[in-house]
């Protein structure tokens, strides 16, 4: 079975549905023939994968689509004594990279496998474009060595290859790398175009869709289209045909964070904060991010309690994030912000009921 | 190919004339020229003043494009510069004698007695690189001139800095800037309206690679015609209107119980739009500056809260929760510090300085 994600994936500028104007501006950049290094950044599900591999199908037709994995050994460490794996998603005419990936070493990866790439002309000389396309995710993660690599690498291989990067946010890009770019913002669908899209693909699956559970879904997917899409997928096979009453259902890992926000909600102990640590280890063995941890737990926390300690609970989880993506072990900075929530919390409510029996 | 040339290689000064603004450099500089010898240069200033576009003239202007590849040595931040690097390769180029001069002097150019090394954004160099520049500097003087070239004169280790001649080079004025774009635009046969010319200026706070980069990414995704919101897309920059919601919802306190629901909406959907929370925070302070909703003390606590957040941000804090906590501060400040309030509300102990 396909999952619906996949399944209705456009394939190309004309069947998307959100963000025409900026497919017909990718459309007028790749008619002219040729086209700048690109730099791709917007928020996760808004769409950037999907335009970057339409992109590709309008300048080198169907043979973009047949992709192969492929893995490849390359040397590190100062010696190059050291060899890993990188895995590359391939076709004919582009390659896709995800050099974060290799941690510490992903300035070798750039270094390495963009210069073998970049230095290989295409085979087939009398094709049109005589450039290949290399791919590279997540730039915001490398590394300042990895960018600075890059910077050279841009300029040098022009003729032979053009970057398309891809970034959630262009902060923690060097500014010399996006002056070389074009960059493209890709933002975020609204809440009314994640609702026309989920109603076509019920329409095309053949099942009914009631308006307000729909818009429910997309209120919960936060801009996300993929996160909106595999949810409505999940209530489908949860219950169907769909109920008046009925919740979408959330991912697993996001009920829990919102049950230790309850949890922090209704004591503020020791004891609690034990039981608690225990959900932490579970999210963060479960490969839950603690960043996004953080930010979830701060959001249901924000919603429940009063003015004056939603400023303390925003002021102390960006406080505590901070923390945490400068230290080594999430589980601490976790904790502490737990910790600390408690004890304003409690401090509050006892503020409360001392004013209240004054 | 030439229709993707960057332009700001394109319209690139050859010649040392055509460099605008920096008129006491280009001024002695020129007298340099003349007289065929250059000390050992160092050029500072901010971002596209034309320092690298200076020197590079400079040394076309001596040696003329015959012997400028054996005359001239060009790195920059994207070479390896390590101190080995300048052990062998720059040692190496500069001990090299210089041949005769006579086939060049066929060609008119004055093509005096020395090389010319360019360490381009050489305030990224370490420190052991620098000081291993110095001993070579003095030895080989009478057959090498250097050009550091830099950012910020500060992060050059003094004993390079004496022995160079400095040159400061200002951040361009609006109007030039304008002059330029306007020149740049007719060429290439694009429609720029006025407000989006000004749009630009604005933009590039004085730095012309900057402008010329955004007018030309502009051209290609929007075509020949370009209006101030093509502006903003392409040179990555928060529209004002936005920007403007965000501030109201920060320092509307009129309705305690939704305010902050109000401000964090605001903040999620500008997160959501994929807008860089750096660009957001600098263009935020700009506005709050110029507020007239804001008292001075409000706004010197609200800065407080800027460099905290900015710092954070550096450091690679996750986007959402800063751009929260900075409104929810600026939020507070506004509601505990408003002259118009009667009595104020927050005065208990949950403020979080104290803590």
């Amino acid at each position: 079975m396909v999952l619906l994600v996949d399944k209705y994936r456009p394939k190309s500028f004309d069947k998307m549905d959100i963000h025409k104007d900026m497919s017909q501006q990718l459309k007028n950049i790749v008619n002219t023939g040729d086209f700048p290094h690109l730099l791709f950044y917007g928020p996760s599900g808004a769409g950037k994968k999907t335009r970057v591999m339409a992109l590709l199908k309008e300048v080198y037709g169907v043979k973009a689509e047949k992709t192969k994995l492929e893995n490849k050994e390359i040397k590190v460490g100062s010696q190059l004594s050291k060899s890993i794996t990188v895995t590359t998603l391939s076709s004919p005419c582009h390659i896709e990279i995800n050099p974060s990936d290799s941690g510490n070493y992903d300035r070798y990866v750039i270094g390495t496998l963009l210069k073998e790439i970049a230095q290989s002309a295409p085979l087939d000389q009398s094709a049109e474009r005589n450039f290949k396309v290399v791919i590279i995710n997540e730039v915001d993660l490398l590394s300042r060595e990895a960018q600075q690599a890059l910077r050279r690498t841009m300029e040098k291989y022009v003729k032979t290859c053009r970057l398309v990067l891809m970034a959630t946010s262009i902060s923690k890009i060097l500014s010399p790398i996006k002056s070389r770019c074009l960059c493209i913002r890709v933002p975020a669908p609204t809440s009314e175009e994640i609702s026309t899209v989920l109603q076509k693909v019920a329409k095309q699956e053949v099942f009914n869709l009631p308006k307000a559970f729909c818009d429910e879904i997309s209120e919960k997917s936060e801009g996300n289209l993929r996160r909106a899409l595999l949810m409505l997928e999940a209530s489908k096979a949860e219950k169907y045909p769909f109920t008046a009453g009925q919740k979408a259902r959330l991912p697993e890992w996001e009920r829990f964070i919102a049950d230790i926000a309850k949890e922090i909600m209704e004591d503020q102990s020791p004891k609690r904060l034990l039981e608690i640590r225990e959900k932490y280890y579970q999210l963060i063995t479960n490969c839950i991010p603690p960043e996004l941890i953080l930010q979830k737990l701060a959001n249901y926390l924000i919603v429940v309690v009063d003015y004056d300690v939603k400023h303390q609970v925003s002021h102390w989880s960006a406080f505590y994030e901070h923390r945490l993506k400068c230290g080594s072990r999430p589980i601490f900075h976790l904790e502490a912000f737990t910790a600390k929530i408690m004890s304003v919390y409690k401090r509050y409510v006892k503020l409360l009921s001392f004013v209240n029996n004054l | 190919m030439s229709s993707t040339a960057p332009w700001v290689e394109k319209y690139r000064p050859n010649t040392i004339d055509q460099v605008v603004y920096q008129d006491e450099v280009v001024q002695a500089l020129k007298k340099a020229l003349e007289s065929s010898n250059l000390p050992h240069l160092l050029f500072y200033g901010p971002p596209g003043t034309g320092k690298t576009s200076t020197i590079l003239a400079i040394a076309k202007q001596l040696f003329g494009p015959e012997l400028y590849r054996s005359r001239v040595l060009e790195l920059n931040a994207s070479d390896e510069r390590g101190i080995e690097v300048i052990r062998t390769k720059v040692k190496t180029f500069a001990q090299a004698s210089v041949g005769m001069q006579s086939v060049a002097n066929k060609a008119g150019y004055p093509c005096p007695p020395f090389k010319l090394i360019v360490l381009d954004e050489a305030d990224s160099m370490t420190k052991d690189a620098q000081a291993a520049l110095r001993r070579t500097m003095e030895t080989y003087s009478k057959v090498t001139r250097f050009c550091i070239v830099c950012n910020y004169v500060s992060r050059i280790i003094e004993p390079l800095v004496s022995r160079c001649a400095k040159f400061r080079f200002k951040a361009l004025e609006p109007t030039l800037l304008r002059k330029r774009l306007s020149e740049v635009a007719e060429k290439e046969q694009v429609k720029v309206t006025n407000d989006a010319l000004d749009r630009i200026v604005d933009v590039s706070e004085g730095d012309m690679r900057r402008a010329l980069t955004v007018l030309q990414s502009a051209t290609r995704t929007f075509g020949k015609e370009i209006k101030p919101n093509h502006v903003d897309e392409t040179a990555a920059v928060v529209p004002d209107q936005e920007i403007e919601d965000l501030l109201n919802a920060c320092i509307d306190v009129s309705d305690k119980k939704d305010m902050f629901k109000a401000m964090q909406k605001q903040c999620a959907q500008i997160v959501r739009r994929g807008h860089s929370a750096v660009q957001v925070v600098s263009q935020l302070n700009n506005h709050i500056i110029s507020s007239k909703n804001l008292t001075n003390v409000q706004k010197a606590r609200i800065a407080l809260e800027f460099g905290n957040v900015d710092k954070c941000l550096t450091d690679g804090a996750d986007e959402y929760l800063q751009l929260l906590s900075l409104s929810s501060h600026i939020l507070r400040i506004k509601a505990e510090l408003d002259p118009k309030a009667t009595g104020s509300s927050n005065e208990d102990a949950m403020s979080v300085d104290d803590d």
